[in-house]
C-alpha cells in the first residue's frame, strides 16, 4: 500500500493521501485496499473558467455517494468594502461580484439604493430602457460563456469558439457605450453613466440580424448532437420541489417547467412594456437548462429590438435623475482612453463656475445621504434571482450592502443533483448551474 | 436606534476638521406601523394571526417602509412563524432567498439581527423577517430544516457576523478559512489594508481616511 500514498492513522481509521503519481498503479492498488471508501478532490479549481471551486466526492467505485463543496477562495470582501465608500463608489464594487453580467449587479444595487432615496419613479424613461437592452445583451454574453464553456467541459470544442465570437460582438458594444467590456460601472444610481454615442442605435440593429443567424448555427451544432444528448439527457436531476426548498432560481428551475422569472412576475426597469416569452422545459435535466438559455438568447434579441425602437423615439432625452443633489455632476465623455469627464465640464467648473466647482467636490467626495432603512431588490440575472438588500442609516455611506446572489443559492443543490451519480456527471451538472464563483464568493 | 456618528468628518483623531467635532447625528430605525398597512400586508399580517394563535407574542413590530413588509420575531419563536408561514395555504412562502446578518453595535442588547427574505411563488408576494440576538448570547434558531437552502446562508451569516444557528447541522465557516479569527462583517471588525506611497505622499487606508459621512 505504501508504494503509491502516505497514511496516516485517524479517528476514521488509516487515511491514505494520493497525489499525482503512476496513476495505472494507483488505480491497481487501491482495488486491493480493504477499506473502499475513497474520497476524491476535485480542484480547488474549475474544469472551466468559471472561477476557483473546490468539491469533495466520496465515491464507490465511479458512483458518488456524497459530495461537498469548498467555496470561498474567491472571497474579496465586496460587501464590507462597500460600507467604506460613497453609496455611488459602490456600484463599482458590486459590478465585479459576478464578473460575467456585471450589469445586472449594478442594476439591482441601484434599483435598491434609488428605492431608499424614493426616486424610484423618477429615473427617466430612456435611462431605464437602456438598462433594460444593457442587461439583455449581458444575458446574451453570460449565456454565451454558459454554453460555450459548458461544452467546452463535455469535451465540444467548436461551440466554445463560436460562442465567444458572437460573445466578443456583445462586448464591442459594451465598449461603445460604456468605454469598457467588464466592470463597467455603468448604471449609477439615478440613471446610467452617460448616453448612448451616436450611431450605437444603428449598429446594435445590425448586431442583433446578425447574432440571430449566428446562434441558430451555434444551436444546432449541440441540441441534435448524439454525444451531447447521451451527456447532457437525465443527468443532473433535480426536480421543483428540491429547487423550490433550496432557494434554487433561474434556468435550473425553469428547467422544471415552473415558469418563474421576475422579469414577468415582478416587474422591474418598465419590463412589463416589453413582448418576450418565458422559456421553461419539463426535463429537469442539464439538457433542459442548456435548451432554456439557447432560447433565451432569442427572446433577448427581441427585447433589444424593442429597446431600440423606444431609443430611437426617446433620442435626446436625459439619462440621469433631475435632481441635481444626487444626479453625478460630472459629465462624462468617452475618450480615446476610456471614459472621463468632459472637457467642456472641466472648463466649465475650473473656468467660470465657482459654485458649480464646490459643488461637484461636494457630491464626488461626500456623496449623497440616503434616508435611514431597509430594501431589498431583485432582478432577474442570467443565473437566476439577484437581490441587493441594503441597509442605511441615513449616512451617505451604505451601513450593510448584501447580496443574494442566484450563484451562491444555486450551487447548493450540487450535491441534490450529483450523489449517487456517476463522477463523469459532475461536470455537466455543475456547466448547468453555471455559477460564477465571484458571484458565490463576493 | 440604529447608529450615531460624532463629528462631521467621519475619521477622528486628526486635528484638521476643528469646529465640527461636537455635531452628533443619530438615526432610528423605522417604528412600528399601524393598519392599514395597504398592499397585501394586511392580508398577510391577518392570515398569520389566524394561522398562528401565538401572534401577538411572538412579533416584536410590524414595519411598512418603502413598499416593503417586515416582521420583526422573536427568536424564540422564530420556527414556529416560519413553519407557519410555509405551510399555510393562504400565505405559503415556499422560497427563503437567504439570511443576511446586520450588525447594529448601537442597538443595545439587540445587536445582531439576522434578516431573512421570503418568497411566495404561489401567490407573488415577497416578506421580510427579522430577528435579533445579543452580542452576549448571539443565538437565533437555525430554519434549515423549514428551508433548506437557508444552510449556506446561515453558514455565511455565521461566517461574517457570529450569529450561531441553534440546530444547523453543520454551522462551520463557509467563506473565511476554518482557522480564522473574528467575523469579518462585524462593526467592530476593520477594514485592514496598507498605507499607499504615491509620489512622496502616503494615502491612507480606506477606513483611516479623513472623509465626509
Amino acid at each position: 500500500m505504501s508504494t503509491f500514498a502516505s497514511s496516516r492513522e485517524t479517528t476514521e481509521g488509516t487515511i491514505y493521501s494520493v497525489t499525482g503519481g503512476d496513476w495505472d498503479q494507483v488505480a491497481s492498488e487501491i482495488g486491493s485496499a480493504k477499506e473502499e471508501r475513497v474520497v476524491v478532490n476535485m480542484g480547488p479549481q474549475h474544469p472551466s473558467t468559471h472561477g476557483v471551486l473546490r468539491l469533495m466526492l466520496e465515491l464507490e467505485g465511479e458512483t458518488i455517494t456524497e459530495l461537498r463543496c469548498g467555496i470561498g477562495y474567491l472571497h474579496t470582501g465586496i460587501e464590507k468594502n462597500t460600507e467604506f465608500r460613497t453609496w455611488t463608489q459602490g456600484v463599482t464594487f458590486v459590478t465585479r461580484m459576478d464578473y460575467l453580467s456585471p450589469i445586472f449587479n449594478e442594476t439591482a444595487y441601484c434599483l435598491g439604493v434609488e428605492k431608499l432615496l424614493g426616486i424610484t419613479n423618477d429615473v427617466p424613461e430612456r435611462a431605464s430602457v437602456i438598462r433594460v437592452m444593457m442587461m439583455e445583451f449581458n444575458r446574451i454574453s453570460s449565456h454565451m460563456v454558459a454554453l460555450g464553456t459548458g461544452a467546452l467541459e463535455l469535451g465540444a470544442i467548436t461551440p466554445m469558439f463560436f460562442a465567444f465570437r458572437e460573445r466578443e460582438k456583445v462586448l464591442d458594444v459594451f465598449e461603445k457605450v460604456s468605454g469598457l467590456r467588464m466592470n463597467m460601472a455603468y448604471v449609477r444610481p439615478g440613471g446610467v453613466a452617460q448616453d448612448l454615442p451616436e450611431g450605437t442605435v444603428s449598429h446594435i440593429r445590425e448586431l442583433v440580424k446578425d447574432l440571430r443567424k449566428n446562434f441558430k448555427d451555434n444551436a444546432d451544432l449541440l441540441i441534435g448532437n448524439s454525444i451531447w444528448i447521451k451527456r447532457t439527457k437525465d443527468v443532473g436531476y433535480l426536480d421543483l420541489a428540491g429547487c423550490i426548498t433550496l432557494g434554487v432560481t433561474g434556468p435550473v428551475l425553469r428547467s422544471t417547467g415552473m415558469p418563474w422569472d421576475l422579469r414577468k412576475t415582478q416587474p422591474y426597469c418598465g419590463y412589463e412594456n416589453y413582448e418576450f416569452d418565458v422559456i421553461t422545459a419539463d426535463t429537469c435535466d442539464v439538457y433542459g437548462r442548456f435548451l432554456i438559455r439557447m432560447q433565451e438568447l432569442e427572446q433577448s434579441l427581441r427585447i433589444i429590438e424593442q429597446c431600440c425602437d423606444k431609443l430611437d423615439a426617446l433620442d435626446g432625452a436625459p439619462v440621469m435623475v433631475a435632481d441635481k443633489k444626487i444626479a453625478w455632476p460630472a459629465q462624462l465623455a468617452l475618450g480615446g482612453d476610456g471614459l472621463g469627464n468632459s472637457l467642456e465640464h472641466i472648463r466649465q467648473i475650473m473656468g467660470t463656475s465657482m459654485e458649480a466647482l464646490i459643488h461637484h467636490f461636494k457630491i464626488v467626495t461626500e456623496g449623497f445621504r440616503v434616508p435611514a432603512g431597509q430594501v431589498y431588490t431583485a432582478v432577474e440575472s442570467p443565473r437566476g434571482e439577484l437581490g441587493a438588500h441594503l441597509v442605511s442609516d441615513g449616512g451617505t455611506r451604505p451601513y450593510r450592502v448584501h447580496f443574494r446572489t442566484p450563484s451562491f443559492s444555486n450551487l447548493q443543490s450540487t450535491s441534490a443533483m450529483c450523489e449517487g451519480s456517476l463522477i463523469a456527471d459532475v461536470v455537466a451538472a455543475v456547466a448547468s448551474i453555471d455559477p460564477v464563483m465571484g458571484d458565490v464568493d463576493r | 436606534m440604529m447608529s450615531e456618528q460624532k463629528g462631521m468628518f467621519g475619521a477622528s483623531g486628526t486635528g484638521d476638521t476643528s469646529g465640527y467635532g461636537g455635531l452628533v447625528r443619530s438615526s432610528v430605525s423605522p417604528t412600528s406601523a399601524q393598519r392599514p398597512y395597504g398592499s397585501y400586508f394586511d392580508d398577510v399580517a391577518d392570515q398569520l394571526e389566524r394561522a398562528f394563535p401565538e401572534f401577538h407574542d411572538a412579533i416584536e413590530k410590524v414595519v411598512v417602509d418603502r413598499d416593503e413588509l417586515t416582521l420583526h420575531i422573536k427568536r424564540e419563536k422564530l420556527f414556529d412563524v416560519a413553519k407557519t408561514l410555509r405551510d399555510t395555504e393562504t400565505l405559503r412562502f415556499e422560497v427563503c432567498l437567504g439570511v443576511s446578518g446586520v450588525h447594529y453595535p448601537e442597538d443595545k442588547n439587540r445587536e445582531l439581527h439576522a434578516v431573512y427574505q421570503l418568497l411566495s411563488m404561489t401567490h407573488n408576494r415577497r416578506l421580510r423577517l427579522e430577528v435579533s440576538a445579543p452580542d452576549s448570547d448571539p443565538h437565533i434558531p437555525s430554519l434549515v430544516e423549514v428551508w433548506a437552502g437557508t444552510n449556506w446562508h446561515e453558514r455565511e451569516a455565521y461566517d461574517m457576523f457570529g450569529i450561531i444557528f441553534d440546530g444547523h447541522p453543520a454551522l462551520t465557516r463557509i467563506l473565511m478559512p476554518d482557522d480564522w479569527p473574528g467575523h469579518p462583517q462585524r462593526k467592530d471588525y476593520p477594514l485592514g489594508g496598507i498605507p499607499v506611497e504615491y509620489i512622496g505622499a502616503t494615502v491612507p487606508a480606506p477606513d483611516n481616511r479623513r472623509s465626509y459621512r
